[in-house]
């Protein structure tokens, strides 16, 4: 492959899209085996959700105290700059892919930033680590201010240094909500409880899995020990089923649920706040990879994720992906990827030990997607006039409506009918909610722009 | 209680702290904190009005894709105030209902 580094107009070897540990790791990964690289992400600094961190002119001495394994990014980091410097790396922040096109070894991205358009980014091959957004299931009152998405305090805390409220609530489902609530507790909210719906007992059929993923139980024993430091009380197989308050939430009713999430009748209690911060686990973020056809599967936790080989390859020639695109597993497994893919991408034998730290990670990560996933009980929890989609404001009445008298079966028919995902999210927060409650599996991301664009930018597109 | 905050467990301090104006009160910000940081540093979490519904909302998702944070920034509306940055002076409207401005979604 030819290189050609610091020309802009230049067809790099490969595209990273997303500076999260998978597209970082990649990056510097395919640079050190001989890649030009252009890495886009649209946040400001490189890191993705797990290594999300102030702003340099915080000050902040010690950022590392909200991360684990901070030093893992550090080093990886500190090679991007020294590629970038030597040109081998081309790293655009603040630039938001919203479309691919091309195909087999001619790739154009198209971004813009916050002003307008980014100039066209070509490549031979493109890894789409684009990671994960937060799965939400709602409930009476989720639209309350003061109710935030867990990792959505989680980042605004590692981010801005701020919290949404001195008592905090977390709750939802899956690993992340233990890791939010010892952030924010170590941070100086209250924690009065973390409400978590699934269990921890289904890890238990899985030991062999567990024992080989020591360092997986030495985090849950660390936030644990966090949580038990801060007189934090785990809920299990619990969940917030309503938020109140007028102007901000002041309470939560918590309630005990049984196998199916379904709330048991007698148990609800009322815990006050003035913030809850909720979550059931992450939905990986394919708008890209699906506007390019790749193929998907559902996942353990019921989310909609790419199929990919063992070299990451999607089912798109030319395309990869790593990270949480396949599957939500975390930061150590995304790292682990993007090097992979970085080794199939140059042409490279993957080591042996990075397969096999790979696998490992993947097989705990769906033990946990099971544990975790929503029951179908859920849908309970919701009144006919509770929101489901935020955006257009749409009712779970009106979705239901669509459902049990306009015989609407899926999530778009649904969509169509109602407006429920049409709005500026594009059903990233109803979503799995809509899916649920049209009866079908969960829907894949089909969104004909991954974010949303000006109009001037769209007729600058190629016809293909 | 622990009477900890966010600053005191990442040590250090800003470069620079300042104001912004926000529907006519002075809101404290630090250099590298967004709008929403900075409202949320201040206790506020609502700053928008829905389009049918007229309720408030303010920063839900926190990284720039649910959309429920926007607000008018300097006399541009639907910015993401989780995404934009604070300036010394800036100028933040809590908006109400929207214009889709000229976004395709
Ligand atoms: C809000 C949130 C908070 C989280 N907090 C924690 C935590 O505290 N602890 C924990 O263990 N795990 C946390 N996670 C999980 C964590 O995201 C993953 O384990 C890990 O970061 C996955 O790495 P990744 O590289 O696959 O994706 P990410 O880290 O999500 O990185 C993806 C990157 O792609 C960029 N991107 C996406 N789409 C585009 C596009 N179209 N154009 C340009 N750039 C794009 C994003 O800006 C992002 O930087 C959190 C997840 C979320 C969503
Ligand atoms: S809080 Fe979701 S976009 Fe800003």
């Amino acid at each position: 492959m030819t290189t050609s580094p610091s020309d802009p107009a230049a067809r790099a070897d490969l595209a990273v899209v997303g500076a999260g540990p998978a597209g970082l790791a990649a990056a510097v990964t395919a640079a050190a085996l001989g890649l030009t690289v252009t890495l886009l992400d649209a946040g400001a600094r490189p890191g993705g959700q797990y290594y999300r961190h102030p702003d340099p002119a915080l000050g902040a001495t010690r950022p590392q105290a909200l991360h684990h394994d901070w030093a893992a990014f550090a080093g990886r980091e500190a090679e991007l700059r020294a590629y970038e410097r030597s040109g081998r790396v081309r790293y655009l922040s603040e630039r938001q892919v919203w479309s691919v096109t091309g195909s087999g070894t001619d790739w154009t991205l198209h971004s813009r930033t916050d002003e307008g358009a980014g100039a066209p980014v070509r490549a031979r091959a493109v890894l789409l680590a684009t990671g994960a957004y937060e799965r939400q299931l709602p409930f009476p009152g989720w639209t309350l201010p003061g109710v935030v998405g867990a990792g959505g305090a989680q980042a605004m805390l590692k981010s801005g240094l701020v919290l949404p409220g001195r008592r905090v609530v977390v709750a939802g489902s899956g690993p992340l909500l233990l890791a939010v609530a010892a952030s924010l507790a170590a941070a100086g909210a209250r924690v009065p409880a973390v409400v978590e719906a699934g269990g921890y007992g289904p890890y238990a059929r899985h030991t062999g899995t567990l024992l080989r993923n020591p360092a997986k139980l030495a985090e849950g024993a660390l936030y644990g020990g966090a949580l038990l430091r801060h007189q934090v009380r785990p809920l299990l197989r619990h969940a917030v089923v309503e938020a109140h308050g007028t102007d901000r939430v002041e309470a939560v009713t918590v309630a005990r649920l049984d196998r199916d999430w379904r709330p048991v009748p007698g148990t609800a209690r009322r815990i006050p706040c003035d913030a809850l911060a909720v979550g059931h686990g992450l939905v990986p973020e394919l708008s890209l990879a699906t506007a390019l056809g790749c193929a998907t599967r559902t996942a353990a936790d019921g989310t909609v994720a790419l199929v990919l080989t063992p070299g990451l390859r999607t089912s798109v020639p030319g395309v990869w992906a790593a990270g949480e695109t396949g599957g939500v597993g975390g930061a150590r497994l995304a790292l682990a990827e993007g090097e992979i893919a970085a080794h199939t991408i140059a042409g490279r034998a993957v080591p042996a030990a990075l397969a096999r730290r790979r696998a490992r990670l993947r097989a705990f990560a769906d033990a946990m997607g099971a544990a975790h996933r929503p029951g179908e009980g859920w849908t309970g929890w919701l009144r006919e006039e509770t929101a489901v989609c935020r955006c257009e404001e749409v009712p779970a009445g009106r979705v239901r409506e669509a459902v049990e008298e306009l015989g609407a079966t899926d999530a778009r028919t649904v969509k169509l009918l109602t407006r429920a995902g049409m709005g500026w999210c594009q059903g990233r927060m109803c979503g799995p909610a809509v899916a649920a409650l049209a009866g079908g599996g969960p829907a894949p991301d089909r969104r004909p722009l991954a974010c949303p664009v000006r109009l001037g930018q769209l007729a600058e597109l190629p016809a293909d | 209680m622990s009477r900890r905050t966010p600053r005191d467990l990442v040590g250090g301090a800003p470069q620079e702290t300042f104001t912004f104006r926000f529907d006519g009160r002075d809101i404290p910000a630090a250099a590298g904190q967004t709008v929403a940081a900075a409202l949320w540093g201040a206790g506020v979490l609502a700053w928008r009005t829905t389009r049918h519904g007229g309720e408030p909302r303010g920063a839900f998702c926190g990284i720039g894709q649910c959309f429920d944070c926007l607000v008018t920034v300097d006399g541009t509306p639907n910015r993401r105030a989780c995404l934009v940055p604070a300036r010394p002076g800036g100028l933040v409207t809590s908006q109400e209902g929207t214009g889709h401005d000229d976004l395709a979604v």
